[in-house]
């Protein structure tokens, strides 16, 4: 029977069997949630009030003999720049203090239609700038393994939920490794599809060239049910695409035999933590043994990557939070005296330093004498990268690596160095400037007992690839889960 | 690349935000850490690289209007508003 530890499969199975209520699963994790979030902090919000009453509903239905959604009775945790309905939605800006969301976003509604219980609204960096989950408004969030060390970021409330089992799946945004780098830090699965899989109305905007939503999971199989669900073309995000959306969970059946797997040379230099070197290139060991076929490859403009990405991301930004004015929603300064000191106090006052710092390099890159230096380089750059991945996927079907150049690092150590802080995506911000898809999962853990990622990347719409070899080596090597409560 | 006190004064104008004195200082180290990260891009020798022209595809709907189903929701979260407009201040100063 379904418990905390079951995942969204076993428990939206068990709920719509009526072994178990959508209300027992919401309280065996509402019980984690107490014995674990005054250490971890993963959650913004717990919406225990809301949650229970959505549970009873699912139960109601069931009692009403009516089928069922895929996520019934499943315990979902939003990350905080997804609008969930008449809940506060913060972005964990200041700006948004109080803010409360006037409708939901797709992803909401999909999760909402198949029966899924939202159980609270996840920390993150604010609007999704960062990578440690530190700079929220809110407070920190800790990793779970060790909460002396981030839990990754910007989804790092959702990866911390997750790995704690304090919810059953958790949606995050990934921009420039925002759902990877904290899953590998977390230990759980998170998944990026591809730019155009996912709707993006109602998730706040950060950089929307790069912007996508996707799930974290304890397991291959719930991403993929997550993802099911999720995906699809959308009237209200233009660039939504309209490409047909496969049943990922069958497609897990198929296996990684066959598959070809490109490991880039560029990925594996000094800088590369020699622990997650060896559990990566072991987990790729294991992905040959199941029958997939390796072979060396390169994408030679690597390098350019997180240079470009903190061009564009910022530009896109700061035309994106231009729209935070304080006239028709979010804090305002009453005692501005005219239009142009209201806009300047309520940023500068509702904005943190990240946000403030990205705002401004946009400003400053898109700026007249600049633009072509900066922007225009920067895309030229961005094809580059897009034309390497293009090249390599004539080859491989998928690309293996590290998720992160280290595991978790303690909290406070780069919080001083912007672009220590940026280095650490150097892996996963290549899949968002080209769009394709890609996944990170549990490969093992460090001596002292930190979660490591194996990356893989597949070409755009190609999930299913993704999801077939993760889920192959994941029942080789199945990864730990957290007890009940912290270790005292 | 070294950027002045001045400068992300100008910068922190256009984009709107209001900055301490000890804020000014701070970004102007940092921003000069950041461009040096950009600088990594001078190697590429762009000039001789065309802009990228997607492969773009119009998405277009009808232009038919869908009302919101509730506007007060969207008219309380203003922080000053007069009956069903929003309050702004003075444009000119």
């Amino acid at each position: 029977m379904a418990t905390a530890e079951s995942g969204a499969c076993v428990v939206a199975r068990d709920v719509a069997r009526g072994h178990i209520s959508a209300e027992e699963v919401l309280t065996e994790h509402l019980r984690r949630i107490r014995a674990w979030e005054p250490k971890v902090k993963a959650f913004i919000r717990v919406m225990e009030g809301d949650a229970l009453g959505a549970a009873r509903a699912v139960d109601a239905k069931r009692g009403r003999g009516e089928k069922l959604g895929r996520l019934a009775g499943v315990p979902i945790a939003v990350k905080d720049n997804i609008l969930v309905r008449g809940v506060e939605t913060t972005c964990a800006s200041r700006i948004l203090q109080g803010h409360l969301a006037s409708y939901d976003a797709t992803v909401t509604q999909r999760l909402l239609a198949e029966d899924a219980v939202i159980i609270g609204k996840t920390n993150m960096d604010e609007f999704a700038m960062g990578s440690s989950t530190e700079n929220s408004s809110c407070h920190a969030t800790r990793n779970p393994w060790d909460t002396a060390c981030v839990p990754g970021g910007s989804s790092g409330g959702s990866a911390a939920a997750v790995a704690a089992g304090l919810c059953a799946l958790a949606l995050g945004s990934d921009t420039g490794g925002s759902i990877r780098q904290p899953a590998a830090f977390c230990g759980v699965a998170g998944l990026k599809p591809s730019y155009g899989r996912v709707s993006r109305h109602g998730l706040v905007a950060y950089a929307s060239s790069l912007d996508q939503v996707g799930p974290l999971a304890r397991s291959v199989a719930d991403a993929a049910l997550a993802l099911s669900v999720i995906a699809g073309s959308d009237p209200m995000d233009s660039t939504c695409a309209a490409q047909p959306v496969p049943d990922y969970l069958k497609e897990l059946e198929a296996g990684v035999k066959g598959l070809r797997i490109g490991i880039p040379k560029e990925y594996f230099l000094p800088g590369l933590d020699p622990e997650v070197e060896t559990a990566v290139r072991a987990a790729v060991e294991v992905l040959t043994g199941l029958g997939a076929e390796v072979r060396d490859i390169s994408l030679p403009h690597t390098r350019y990557a997180v240079s470009s990405y903190y061009i564009v991301a910022p530009c896109e930004a700061s035309s994106n939070l231009a729209r935070f004015d304080g006239i028709r929603y979010g804090r305002h300064s009453p005692q501005a005296r005219d239009l142009g000191e209201a806009y300047e106090l309520a940023r500068g006052e509702g904005f943190g330093p990240e946000v403030k710092r990205r705002i401004m390099l946009g400003t400053y890159a898109l700026s007249s004498g600049y633009y072509e230096a900066y922007y225009a380089t920067a895309q030229r750059a961005r094809a580059l990268i897009k034309a390497d991945f293009a090249a390599a996927f004539q080859q491989v079907d998928l690309i293996a690596t590290p998720t992160a150049p280290t595991a978790a690092f303690r909290l406070g150590e780069k919080t001083e160095d912007p672009v220590a802080m940026y280095l650490s995506d150097v892996f996963t911000i290549p899949s968002n400037m080209a769009g394709n898809a890609s996944m990170s999962v549990p490969c093992g853990l460090t001596r002292s007992g930190l979660p490591i990622g194996l990356q893989l990347i597949a070409d755009c719409f190609c999930e299913n690839s993704l999801l077939r070899a993760a889920a192959a080596y994941e029942c080789a090597r199945p990864f730990p889960m957290l007890p009940e409560a912290p270790r005292a | 690349m070294p950027i002045s006190a001045d400068e992300v004064r100008k910068i922190a104008k256009l984009a709107r935000l209001r900055l301490g004195e000890d804020e000014v200082a701070l970004y102007q180290a940092q921003f000069s850490r950041i461009l040096e990260l950009m600088s990594e891009l001078s190697r590429l020798e762009a000039a001789e690289l065309p802009i990228p022209q997607a492969p773009a595809a119009n998405v277009l709907r009808d232009d038919s209007p869908h009302p919101f189903p509730e506007p007060e929701r969207l008219l309380a979260l203003a922080p000053e508003r007069a009956g069903p407009y929003y309050k702004v201040k003075k444009v000119l100063p």
